[in-house]
């Protein structure tokens, strides 16, 4: 690998996406992907321009998908040994495809996936990659208004006519304590994960088109040196966290397994999905995925209601963006009513059949 | 067998709090700790050398108060422990931390190399795989089971939505989950031991054959450009009450939010 040297900048143009699929799907991450890579490409103006990597055998029928969400253009990989995703397999192709192509900016979806193939095609290419993103600028104008609005960054220095198009890249650190802003300046591309369900998908359009591009991967039976053996899918209720409106989280303070059942009948009373702090998961009383936080899903619901949660930083990681969070907890200190809308303090068993009955009583009066 | 570990001490970022008023981080009295991936791909080393004999050198790049978390390794049954410490080390990204720790890996003898899947505090999951491309060695990420099945291994790599198993030959580079296993505490003997006898040894610069502008700031092609906190929210409102009067506030504030 030759040493980190500065590169012509002006050599690398357009916004890549890795378009992920699994089994022929589409991950909604890439949709979402798509619709930043387009936020900013109009920002960054000139000719840019979004395309999505599709790679896989036989996923052609994604090409259209990946248009209607936004790109411009398809680099399209199909081989037979791209059928299962491996990193050996993965990386070789997307590899060569970006030092043949030379795309300005490269965007994954931080999945256990797109975690495991952009380090790996960043040390190859030697230039940098910024981990588990929640925001995206390439306008210092739009970016000082986000942090003056939202963080305690002092943004006296940042100056909102610069011309300059540096992708910003904005993440969480330190369990969701700090967040960073890096930049990777002198190598090219600017690369970097995003975190699923943070950013917006564009209106889904199946009328836009996007040009073809067909790779033609080199790859041998000797170039993967992993073999799978064996491809599980667990079969799990299907929880779509990410897309709920109203959630309603139970955590410890349930007590008991038993208690997930009241927070069933709640969520079926106000239309919502059931969420879970990790400690209600580690103590085996409802699946992982229901559970909202770092090391779960990010949500951003129009109502969150969390329910005999402390408010540990890992879990505000997952939720604090929801438009009205609603805490009910026993302990007036608990750190979740600093982030909390409304915060109840009381016996969760008293308040949630409290509310389930108000709720009809308003529903039928109303 | 022999079993290279990377371990990172990092601060127990469950302690860490945030300053209400001021939004920055209350680092003073968190205590530091051997990363949990990394402590389980530990554990898994050792369940091997327990199993099978294996010789298991431990490693970590960082400040010499790191040396506390290859005492702990040493005491919990690791066979060598080594220190890279050096200023020219310092301000490393993952690319250069990477680098410079499969530098040091050159020289020593695997068969295996373990890291975490991810550190608490940097949280980025890259420095495994980017060591892995460094020392061309085929990667498998997100490991929750390891079976050592002679010149391979059958390992559990997990997804979001199942699981592959996956069989690799040595040598390969794995990065393991927390969730691999439950990791044994240190050993009495052990901690005596490496109290009393235990020397780390300590690699700096000039011990790893590798160029100056690799490492460190130097070698790092992003820079943190900006570092802060979220904003303080303004506190809600504490509604009290009986459970009815409390449950018929909140209704009311849901309609007139339009949200029912
Ligand atoms: C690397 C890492 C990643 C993590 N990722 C996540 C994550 O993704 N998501 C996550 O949630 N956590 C995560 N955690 C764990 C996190 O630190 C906390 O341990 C966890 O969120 C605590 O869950 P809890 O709030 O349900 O439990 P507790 O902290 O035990 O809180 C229970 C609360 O219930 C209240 N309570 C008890 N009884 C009642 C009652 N009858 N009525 C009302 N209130 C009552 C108590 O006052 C208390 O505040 C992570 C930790 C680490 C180290
Ligand atoms: C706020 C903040 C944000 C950052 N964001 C980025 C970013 O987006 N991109 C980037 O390239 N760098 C970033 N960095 C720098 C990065 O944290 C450091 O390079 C760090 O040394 C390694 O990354 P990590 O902690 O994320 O480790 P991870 O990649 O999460 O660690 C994975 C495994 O690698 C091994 N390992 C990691 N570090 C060491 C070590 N020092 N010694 C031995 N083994 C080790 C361990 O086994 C560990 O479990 C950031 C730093 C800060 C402070």
């Amino acid at each position: 690998a030759a040493n980190l040297k500065e590169v012509d900048l002006d050599a690398y143009k357009d916004i890549w996406v890795f378009a992920e699929q699994r089994d022929g799907r589409l991950m909604n991450v890439s949709k979402e992907l798509l619709g930043e890579g387009r936020r900013l490409a109009e920002a960054m103006g000139g000719d840019t321009k979004v395309y999505a990597v599709l790679m896989g055998d036989a996923v052609e029928n994604l090409v259209q998908t990946c248009a209607a969400y936004g790109a411009d253009g398809v680099y399209l990989a199909e081989e037979t040994h791209l059928s299962h995703y491996t990193t050996d397999g993965y990386a070789k192709v997307f590899t060569e495809m970006i030092e043949g192509y030379k795309p300005e900016i490269v965007l994954y979806g931080a999945t256990h996936i797109g975690r495991d193939l952009a380090p790996r095609v960043a040390a190859r290419l030697n230039t940098g990659l910024t981990a588990d993103c929640t925001r995206l600028d390439v306008s210092v104008a739009a970016y000082k208004a986000y942090a003056e609005k939202y963080t305690t960054l002092d943004t006296s220095t940042l100056d909102a006519t610069s011309q300059d198009r540096t992708l910003l890249q904005t993440r969480p650190a330190f369990g969701g304590n700090l967040m960073a802003t890096i930049v990777c300046p002198k190598t090219r591309p600017q690369m970097a994960t995003v975190r699923p369900g943070v950013m917006q998908q564009c209106e889904k359009d199946m009328t836009r088109k996007a040009s073809v591009i067909r790779i033609e991967p080199a790859l041998c039976e000797t170039d993967i040196r992993t073999e799978v053996i064996e491809v599980v899918k667990q079969a799990k209720a299907m929880v779509s966290l990410s897309d709920a409106e109203i959630i309603v989280s139970g955590g410890r303070g349930l007590g008991t397994e038993e208690g997930f059942k009241l927070m069933e009948t709640f969520a079926a009373k106000v239309g919502g999905t059931v969420g879970a702090s990790r400690a209600a998961v580690d103590a085996g009383w409802i699946d992982h995925v229901h559970q909202v936080g770092q090391t779960g899903t990010t949500v951003k619901p129009k109502v969150y209601f969390a329910c005999g949660i402390s408010g540990a930083i890992q879990h505000l990681a997952g939720m604090q963006d929801s438009d009205l969070v609603i805490a009910i907890n026993r302990d007036p200190e608990a750190p979740i009513f600093e982030v909390a809308d409304f915060s109840i303090v009381g016996d969760l068993y008293k308040i949630i059949p409290q509310l389930i009955e108000s709720w009809d009583d308003i529903m039928y009066t109303a | 067998m022999k079993i290279v570990v990377c371990i990172k001490q990092v601060p127990d970022t469950n302690e860490v709090k945030l300053d209400p008023k001021t939004g920055t981080l209350i680092r003073d009295g968190v205590p530091s700790i051997i990363n949990p991936d990394d402590k389980a791909g530990l554990e898994a080393a050792l369940r091997l050398k327990d199993e099978f004999g294996a010789h298991i050198t431990v490693i970590t790049m960082g400040p010499p108060q790191a040396k506390i978390a290859l005492q702990e390794a040493y005491a919990m049954g690791a066979d060598r422990v080594i220190l890279l410490t050096d200023r020219v080390f310092a301000g490393a990204d993952t690319l250069a931390t990477s680098t410079t720790i499969a530098s040091a890996l050159k020289k020593l003898e695997y068969d295996l190399v373990i890291t975490g899947r991810q550190a608490i505090d940097g949280d980025t999951a890259q420095v495994g795989p980017q060591i892995a491309e460094h020392l061309s060695l085929p990667q498998i990420s997100y490991v929750s089971k390891f079976d050592h099945k002679g010149d391979h291994a059958i390992v559990k790599r997990t997804f979001e939505d199942g699981f592959q198993t996956i069989k690799v030959k040595y040598p390969c580079l794995i990065t393991a989950l927390a969730e691999l296993n439950e990791a044994r505490y240190m050993s009495v003997a052990g901690v005596v031991d490496a109290n009393r006898s235990l020397e780390i040894e300590t690699w700096t610069f000039s011990d790893i054959d590798a160029a100056p502008e690799k490492m460190g700031l130097k070698g790092s092609p992003t820079k943190v450009k900006k570092s802060f906190t979220k904003g303080v929210k303004q506190a809600g409102k504490v509604v009290e009450g009986t459970p009815k009067e409390v449950a018929t506030a909140l209704v009311d504030k849901l309609q007139e939010k339009f949200i029912i």
